[in-house]
């Protein structure tokens, strides 16, 4: 058990983001293609995909705080996506990985992907600012 | 399901003067531009401004109600893509090459973000794009954009 809270955000439940599995103790977040994350018809809206990467790379750096016993927030600085392949109407998955977690700061990478991890269909790089511990953390 | 959002490139016949308020009637209305409920607020001969009225189920820390980042990307991302049409004069198919987001604070719990996309140069293959989005006040930016985006050719799927 783990004191993470387990609900996704609101912006993740509207988009039906679930988490499907755990990759070296890390969550993937999958998002099932609906009318909501469409862009040009049949593939993704890059914004959905973006909102994909998002929502893993911050359950990727909660985790990582965690591990460490820290209870500090975060907040988001800036994010770079490259998107690498049209996403097909079909399952995505993504899941973030914390290249560097520092006491400032976090550096992170996520990889979203449909049939094949190997072919990411993009990636989104993000730093985090790690915030002062909150007090009120349990 | 449904899937109904119409071909643009059926819709904008090549030849045509591109409306960027029209374009919006589709990109802005059905899909994931639906979902966000994307409005057309105005645009110049190579920029074009959208926006999204804040909801609670965009939001991503429900502690602060802060929007969630991808929000910003999507507005972003579709004022971008039309600043390029509109620069031009006409549509043509293309994809987001990549994006960039800098947050410079975050948007407040309830205010509505305006977003405007800059089309500052062409080539015939790459569209160079930049943006800020805002509050109502585009001297006091939330955050600002960078990105490219890449012609696909004749087809737009």
């Amino acid at each position: 058990m783990t004191d993470t809270p387990s609900a996704l955000p609101p912006y993740a439940q509207a988009l039906d983001m679930t988490i499907v599995d755990e990759i070296n103790g890390v969550p993937v977040i999958g998002m099932p293609f609906t009318d909501r994350v469409q862009g040009r018809p049949g593939y993704l809206h890059g914004g959905a995909i973006s909102g994909l990467l998002e929502i893993a790379a911050i359950a990727a750096v909660h985790r990582a705080l965690q591990a460490k016993g820290s209870h500090s927030a975060i907040k988001q600085v800036n994010v770079t996506v490259d998107f690498m392949r049209g996403g097909l109407s079909q399952m995505t998955y993504a899941v973030g990985e914390v290249t560097r977690l520092g006491r400032t700061m976090a550096n992170v990478e996520a990889r979203a992907w449909q049939d094949d991890r190997d072919k990411p269909i993009a990636m989104g790089y993000m730093h985090y600012l790690i915030k002062a511990k909150r007090e009120d953390a349990a | 399901m449904a899937f109904g959002k119409p071909d643009l490139g059926s819709i904008v016949p090549k030849g045509t003067e591109f409306d960027p308020a029209l374009v919006n009637k589709m990109m802005g209305k059905f899909g994931h531009g639906g979902f966000l409920d994307m409005e057309y607020v105005g645009h110049g001969a190579d920029w074009v401004e959208l926006a999204i009225d804040w909801r609670e189920d965009l939001v991503a820390d429900p502690d602060t109600g802060i929007l969630a980042s991808a929000v910003i990307i999507s507005l972003m991302d579709n004022a971008t893509s039309m600043s390029i049409w509109t620069k031009l004069g006409e549509f043509r198919p293309q994809v987001t090459m990549d994006l960039r987001i800098d947050y410079l604070r975050p948007s407040p719990s309830g205010e509505r973000v305006y977003g405007r996309g800059i089309c500052y140069h062409l080539t015939n293959s790459i569209g160079f794009v930049r943006g800020f989005a805002h509050n109502g006040n585009p001297d006091a930016p939330l955050a600002h954009a960078s990105g490219t985006f890449i012609r696909i050719g004749d087809r737009i799927s």
